[in-house]
């Protein structure tokens, strides 16, 4: 790196913040719109200079959309507090359940144990809208319809196969040997995959929980379809936004804002992980 | 010593299906005494570690079973064996310094810490890896993570000793000197080891009996000497000595009161009938195809033996390795002296029939050695 010339580092520089400016440059925009009231975000030409206003911000937090056509309810804090509850638990469950599911595909090959895993991973090829009828059905007549339950389950189709596989490839690259070290040494296989195994797929984990949260998190058309006002999550509950008197931008804006934070600040955390986990796992199991 | 530590009867490992996988261990039996050291000696692929696995219990035994200090333990799980081991990938817990690496064996023993770390620190120096005890698996070298993985193995108290590979990774100096601890070590304490090799050096210097595997079928379970001296295949014979040893297909033929063993090219080897004893030569003349096998250190040059021409000749430093075209194959011999043979040069080369090895022609199994019926 030291050997870099002047003119190099200078193109390098602006190579990235033109990458950084395409990138950066949605979010920005949603970040100045959710400052800003719906007459200003629809001036034309569009300005960088704006006078800020909370009134968006507001608006979401109390409930209350005042629009040109009256007062409008709205649950954008209920929805907040849906996706936090269900993408969690969400991965909470396929964590419980993925995670030992991943590590007997990957230690133990019994018959028809690769269908099996691939069956899961087919899950997801499935279009959701072509799932979503029938499941629809299927859930009036077990009472499963607009519960968390009946969400959270349906969910596992997004979070499941995901950590299934990311973690598996983390388990494989494990050499078995030290956990019959292990064991060997006096350890059931319990005690081997808890104090052996899970500690050293620890990063593949995070990577695969902190995924599957995203995916969750930014589900629409399950939740749109499968869940009523009160348990939708804000990427449904976003839709009322487009009011009958015109679209509320600003208002959309803030509540954008809102959502991305959560997983924005996660992801930043635990970055290191997410692009490790990946790499390693995924691309070699 | 009338114990036996382990006892591996009719065992029959398959990876796949029964009868139908593949047979990498072949109705393997074999006992064990209590105090014994053994080598598990084979070329990659013979059996050797499987046989290892399924003691320790990693491997399921498809058929047969083992006993470890009169347990029946092949259907237990490995903790459940009493067996300790140390693998040829070294398999250090990489959370965990080297000193708690060798801690942790003893940890389900449930022992006081102060006698804990009395026993690390005298393995330790046994290993000449003091000095490396509290650093982490990953910032030490292979030969080191070697050692420490052999120390979590010694430190145990078990039945059995499991050792795959022990040495492979250290220098030679440094595993010549530990050979010579790790075996008194392995005695003083009466501890029954087996061990996992490839290099005969290391099976020699430390076992008292060696099993000799190829292709998944045990060839020989002898002491060092015996497998040296009387082989009882062609593959033991081959594969035991270094340089390995001379063979060549020879017909049994007599003449007067001689006893001619015809070799390729018109060669011929040609013995006073007395010269083998009455056993050996009745053996000898009611076949007609036989292998005769020579060890190497076995050959002289003289003046009046059979032709042939050098085609290599090595000093290494402290013996000669002479190789000749002989009998339209070639033979090795070694001599202690450094020998200035011009390559092309012919010379004359006689054996001694003390020396002789002989084979049957088909099955390869010994017939005699030397003076002696296999």
């Amino acid at each position: 790196m030291e050997h870099t010339s002047l003119l190099e580092r200078i193109l390098r520089g602006a190579a990235l913040t033109l990458v950084v400016i395409f990138f950066m440059f949605p979010i920005v925009w949603i970040l100045m719109m959710s400052f800003q009231t719906n007459e200003t975000i629809l001036r034309i030409p569009p300005q960088l200079v704006f006078k800020p206003t909370l009134a968006n911000y507001t608006a979401l937090i109390t409930g209350k959309l005042t629009t040109a056509a009256g007062t409008l309810d709205i649950a954008f804090m209920r929805n907040l507090w849906n996706s936090v509850f269900l993408s969690v638990t969400s991965v909470a469950v396929a964590l419980l359940l993925g995670v030992p599911a991943a590590y007997a595909f990957a230690r133990h090959k019994f018959r028809g144990s690769e269908d099996i895993a691939f069956t899961l991973l087919s899950f997801r090829f499935a279009p959701a809208l072509l799932v979503l009828l029938p499941l629809t059905l299927y859930f009036q007549k077990l009472g499963l319809a607009n519960t968390y339950i009946g969400l959270i389950w349906v969910y596992q189709l997004i979070c499941l196969p995901l950590i299934l596989w990311i973690v598996r490839g983390y388990f494989e690259d494990i050499p078995a040997d030290i956990e019959y070290a292990y064991r060997i040494a006096g350890h059931s296989w319990f005690a081997t995959f808890r104090k052996i195994a899970l500690p050293l797929a620890g990063p593949g984990i995070a990577a695969a929980g902190l995924l599957a949260f995203i995916f969750a998190w930014n589900n629409f058309i399950f939740a749109l379809v499968l869940a009523s006002a009160d348990k939708q999550p804000v990427t449904v509950g976003a839709l009322a936004f487009i009011t009958s008197s015109g679209i509320q931008y600003g208002q959309i804006s803030a509540a954008i804002v809102l959502s991305i934070t959560p997983t924005l600040a996660l992801a930043l955390y635990a970055q290191r992980y997410l692009v490790e986990g990946l790499s390693l796992g995924a691309v070699k199991g | 010593m009338s114990q036996s530590a382990l006892t591996i009867s009719g065992v029959d490992k398959f990876y796949g299906p029964i009868d139908r996988g593949v047979h990498a261990v072949q109705n393997l039996t074999m006992e064990i005494d209590k105090g014994e050291i053994v080598a598990l000696l084979g070329s990659s692929g013979c059996g050797k570690t499987s046989t290892l696995r399924m003691i320790a219990g990693f491997e399921e035994v498809s058929r047969g079973t083992i006993s470890v200090a009169g347990r029946k333990v092949h259907t237990l799980p490995p903790v459940k064996r009493n067996v300790a081991m140390a693998f040829e990938g070294y398999s250090l817990y990489p959370p965990l310094t080297v000193r708690e690496n060798m801690a942790f064996a003893l940890k389900a023993a449930k022992l006081r810490k102060s006698d804990v770390d009395a026993k690390v620190a005298s393995i330790a120096k046994l290993l000449e890896i003091e000095d490396i005890l509290e650093r982490y698996p990953s910032s030490i070298s292979g030969g080191q993570q070697q050692r420490a993985s052999l120390g979590r193995a010694l430190i145990r108290e078990a039945d059995l000793h499991l050792l795959d590979e022990p040495m492979g990774q250290l220098e030679p100096q440094l595993r010549a000197v530990l050979r010579g601890r790790i075996k008194h070590f392995i005695k003083e304490r009466g501890l029954t080891a087996i061990l996992v090799t490839h290099d005969q050096t290391e099976a020699n210097a430390l076992a008292d009996r060696i099993a000799v595997m190829e292709g998944g079928v045990l060839q020989q379970f002898d002491t060092p000497d015996m497998l040296k001296q009387r082989p009882a295949n062609l593959f033991t014979g081959t594969f035991v000595g270094e340089p390995p040893m001379n063979v060549f297909e020879a017909y049994v033929g007599t003449a007067a009161d001689k006893i001619n063993l015809r070799l390729p090219d018109g060669l011929s080897l040609d013995y006073d009938k007395d010269a083998f004893s009455g056993s050996v030569r009745d053996e000898l003349l009611k076949r007609q195809r036989v292998v005769i096998g020579i060890r190497p250190y076995a050959v002289r040059r003289s003046k009046d033996g059979v032709p042939a021409t050098v085609s290599a000749n090595q000093w290494l430093g402290d013996q000669t390795h002479i190789a000749a075209d002989f009998a339209g194959g070639s033979l090795v011999l070694v001599e202690h002296d450094r020998t200035r043979l011009e390559l092309g040069a012919p010379i004359n080369i006689s054996i001694d029939p003390k020396n002789l090895h002989v084979f049957d022609q088909s099955s390869g199994m010994a017939i005699s050695h030397g003076m002696e019926l296999a």
